[in-house]
């Protein structure tokens, strides 16, 4: 029998805000322990919620740039449960009146486009961490930071529309583009700002009914949740096949191991009972504001990708590397504004020297000019490079330094003759031996001529001149 | 005519008093400070008292005056807050062992106001504990007693603060009031008590006078709403003419009424009718659903309110227990009394999947038609006039093994509640047993005016000792 998965995905994204979701506490990553709390997120008595108006623009510029329909009226509700890292033992999140439903993404896999359903798009708080010492089992005592505390989450969950861990990842690479080009989450998965938890089931394929699925969590990079789903939809096969039955539970992806564990069974499952919090009005997100949010929304990865290709001529696949990182593409059209004789060339410096590029550390006027002294035959490859790392180095134009460093080729064939007839006069035998039918002794002119004038010669023009002499 | 002592002055004489330089705020002070220590070992009304903290700010605001600075309204009046209310430094306990040691690092925002206006805080008020009780005994530090006869209860949660003003322990207090936590103990005590933002006091002026300092925009509070505040006091002195006093009826329908409740809040319409107002009859019928609705929807918000008392951060802490579930357990199991476990129970299970819809869904259902009555009957009605306790006050201990009896004593409190709008107890009488009984007015949104004219009125009417006969 064939089977297929089905895979649900479940994404927290930490929101890009300065303060947290209900209080005016940093959310910046790295601080000190409870460095970044206050009588607010730390649940201190008497204390009570105020909605940061910049979380809530994030998510609704979010539900728009993935077709969501934000809701003009949404509520928060608290999930209630114990834990040493939920100061207020319960969540403040949304639940059965979300920020914003029914939603999609298209994903490529494969070459083919397929879509995605979004089912719903929800705001809430984080919660804290434990921090054990010593071992876990054995700790000898276990400290709470509390500094994530009411970081502003937002949920975006799918539709089990995906069928392949390939698939999964694409639908996670997508999306995450989609939320760094938004500039709403930092998408970095190392720091948890990006995470994803899996719901997995398997059925027989041409079976509508949906088999019972397990949820996977901690799963901290693509590639990881590439190999969860992979496991887990080959272990839940197995179990069908052997004619057991998949539990419903939630497990943890062992990454060291490579396997998922069981970490808890439905019958286990907490009861959130969720009301609505009474400390929050609901939450109206007036239609003006959202026509508002609307002309926020930037050029899309995939619209970048196909516009940079059809525009400048490029291969869609130097163009989906440009369109990687927003920062990039646009350098690239910059780049391409100042000199826009050779945008495949452009594109690809743009690819060589991307790291210096996203850290800020060049100009776009520095690749212009690299492009444009190559293309113009001005300056050699090798020279173009050696410039380029100068500039990182000083920080002074590239042109100023090509001058200095003498690195103009010589492309004047009246220049270059002279020096041509002086290897052509110091080498009779190999001169000879051209003549009388070695052609392939012209790369060793060319080298001497490069040697002669201390790499500085343009070889293309070399080459010409070397053959008119030589005939 | 010989002056009044000292803890008979009310909140404005008081302030006027320091202002024209009559007094100073310290002899104020030292004076109310020497009554709590003669009488509050029989009252128990404070859970703290601060008398070195309240002599030093008094003399501050002496000196500030001295330079000609006031600062502000109730520039060097002593006053209480209720121990539910945060106060920087101040032990803030709300009745309950599992705060008994908790100093919060920052002030409630009534505590900032008050303490703006110039008053001089003499200490926390007792109370039952986390306000879930009806009589203040519940207070894991021992009931406050009633100044009118101390072999009864004052009512509460708000218990202490009322029989602190009532017995002249303070010329005002802040209490609060999610069910008639203020209006029931001030009914109790023969003190005017208002559910919005908390003033007890003992005249209705003073009520307006201090409602003026606390009322206002709290950005810090989402669901409070920022319109002006109007002028509560000028508001207490305005004629009734023309005023239409709506009798809800289901409020005098019933068993639990008693007659000198009943014969007072008569005089109390009469007083009213006699300065010009009319009556009309008007009708809340889903008010025998209040009760219900109020004790699932209060203790669902309170189990979860409650469950950040875990010991892991301040309060309270189990000592001894092995791993984080037996020490939040063992914590809550010793630091909780008897009312609150079970209204955290009953919200818990109100809560509980499968449970929502019958209990939480449907109570919160209930309000909408409750408050829904309130809007038909102020579109008769300018105000509604009931009693506020259906009985004076009982003996201690007299309730407390029956939790639903204790409940309907906030019966007449709870609807105002639900659909949130004001309303005010002002004494209306004594019963035959010379034990004070209150009149509860009621107004439609942001008409708190109304209820101070009514209020006003209701007092004019009716002249009673403005303090208990505590010293026998």
């Amino acid at each position: 029998m064939e089977f297929e998965a089905v895979i649900g995905l479940e994404v927290h994204a930490q929101l890009q805000t300065e303060s947290k979701i209900f209080c005016a506490c940093s959310a910046k990553f790295g601080a000190e322990p409870n460095g970044n709390t206050c009588p607010v997120c730390t649940g201190m008595p008497g204390v009570l919620p105020v909605l940061n108006r910049k979380a809530v623009e994030c998510a609704v510029r979010t539900a728009l740039a993935t077709s969501c329909a934000v809701q003009r009226r949404s509520v928060f509700a608290r999930k209630n449960y114990f834990y040493p890292d939920m100061p207020k033992a319960y969540q403040i999140s949304q639940y059965e009146l979300p920020l914003a439903l029914r939603g999609h993404l298209d994903i490529e896999v494969g070459g083919a486009t397929r879509r995605i359903g979004i089912t719903r798009i929800h705001m809430e708080e984080d919660a804290g961490k434990l921090v054990h010492e010593g071992e876990f089992a054995g700790a000898q005592a276990s400290l709470a930071d509390l500094n994530r505390c009411s970081v502003p989450l937002m949920e975006i969950v799918s539709e089990p529309d995906l069928r392949t861990p390939e698939e999964g990842g694409s639908y996670l690479r997508t999306l995450r583009d989609i939320l760094v080009y938004l500039e709403v989450c930092d998408g970095n998965m190392e720091e948890g700002s990006f995470r994803c938890d899996a719901n997995v089931s398997v059925r027989p394929v041409g079976q509508a009914a949906l088999g019972t699925k397990a949820e996977l969590k901690n799963m901290n990079s693509f590639r990881n949740v590439e190999r969860a789903l992979e496991y887990e939809i080959r272990r839940q096969i197995e179990i069908v096949e052997d004619g057991g039955k998949v539990a419903q539970e939630t497990r943890l992806w062992d990454a060291g191991a490579g396997v998922t564990v069981s970490m808890r069974r439905k019958e286990e499952a907490h009861d959130y009972r969720y009301f609505p919090d009474p400390d929050l009005l609901p939450l109206i997100v007036e239609e003006a504001w959202v026509e508002e949010l609307k002309r926020t929304i930037p050029e899309l990865p995939a619209a970048k990708v196909a516009r940079l290709a059809a525009r400048y001529g490029i291969p869609r696949y130097d163009a989906g590397i440009l369109a990687s990182s927003r920062a990039l593409a646009d350098f690239f059209e910059a780049a391409s504004a100042a000199f826009p004789g050779s945008p495949k060339t452009t594109a690809n410096e743009c690819v060589h020297w991307k790291d210096a590029i996203l850290a800020g550390r060049l100009a776009p006027e520095t690749i212009a000019h690299a492009v444009s002294d190559r293309e113009a035959g001005t300056i050699s490859a090798t020279a173009s490079k050696k410039l380029v790392e100068r500039v990182l180095e000083t920080g002074r134009p590239f042109r100023t330094l090509r001058d200095e460093m003498g690195l103009t080729q010589l492309s004047d064939t009246s220049a270059l003759d002279a020096i041509v007839d002086k290897v052509i006069a110091s080498c009779p035998k190999e001169v000879e031996s051209y003549r009388g039918g070695k052609a392939g002794l012209l790369s060793f002119f060319v080298g001497q001529v490069m040697k002669e004038s201390r790499g500085k010669a343009n070889p293309k023009v070399v080459q010409e001149v070397l053959r008119k002499k030589l005939e | 005519m010989a002056q009044a002592p000292i803890h008979e002055w009310t909140l404005l004489e008081a302030a006027r008093k320091v202002r024209e330089k009559e007094i100073s705020s310290r002899e104020l002070t030292a004076a109310i400070l020497e009554r709590i220590d003669r009488l509050d070992p029989k009252v128990n009304s404070y859970v703290t008292v601060l008398p070195e903290r309240a002599a030093s700010q008094a003399a501050a605001c002496d000196e500030e005056q001295a330079r000609g600075s006031l600062r502000g309204p109730l520039h060097g009046v002593p006053v209480g807050l209720k121990d539910i209310f945060c106060t920087r430094g101040v032990r803030t306990t709300c009745g309950s062992r599992i705060l008994h040691n908790f100093d919060p690092p920052y002030d409630a925002a009534v505590a900032e106001t008050v303490r703006a206006a110039g008053a001089v805080l003499l200490g926390k008020h007792n109370m039952d504990e986390f306000a879930m009780g009806s009589s203040t005994e519940t207070s894991h530090f021992g009931p406050s007693r009633n100044p009118w006869d101390l072999s009864r209860i004052p009512g509460g949660s708000s218990g202490g603060t009322a029989a602190a003003v009532s017995a002249g322990m303070c010329f005002a207090g802040v209490g609060t009031d999610t069910g008639g936590s203020i209006r029931q103990p001030a009914s109790l005590c023969g003190v005017v008590g208002m559910n919005q933002a908390g003033p007890v006091t003992r005249t209705v002026a003073d009520a307006a006078a201090l409602l003026g300092v606390i009322a206002g925009y709290d950005r810090r509070d989402s669901t409070c709403v920022d319109v002006p505040v109007p002028d509560y006091l000028a508001a207490a002195s305005r004629p009734v003419a023309g005023l239409r006093v709506g009798l809800p009826k289901e409020y005098f329908e019933g068993g639990g009424l008693s007659p000198d409740v009943k014969k007072a809040v008569e005089r109390a319409l009469a007083g009213l009718t006699g300065q010009g107002a009319t009556v009309v009859e008007v009708s809340l019928p889903h008010t025998s659903f209040a009760l219900s609705t109020y004790y699932l929807i209060a203790p669902a918000e309170a189990s979860s309110n409650l469950a950040r008392y875990d010991g892991v951060r301040y309060g309270h802490r189990a000592e001894g227990a092995s791993g984080v579930v037996e020490m939040m357990s063992r914590t809550r199991a010793e630091g909780f009394g008897a009312e609150v476990k079970r209204r955290v129970m009953i919200g818990t299970y109100a809560l509980s999947a499968g449970y929502y819809e019958a209990f939480y869904g449907k109570a919160q259902k209930v309000r909408t038609l409750i408050r829904r009555d309130f809007d038909a009957a102020f579109s008769k009605a300018d105000v509604l006039l009931t009693p506020t306790a259906p009985t004076p006050a009982f003996r201690l201990g007299e309730k407390t093994g029956d939790p639903l009896t204790m409940y309907l004593s906030d019966i007449f409190t709870i609807p105002c509640n639900l659909a949130g709008i004001p309303g005010i107890s002002v004494p209306c009488g004594l019963s035959a047993e010379g034990l004070p009984i209150g009149a509860q007015l009621l107004s439609n949104h942001f008409r708190e005016e109304t209820l101070f004219s009514a209020a006003g009125a209701v007092e004019r009417a009716i002249r009673l000792p403005r303090v208990a006969p505590v010293e026998g």
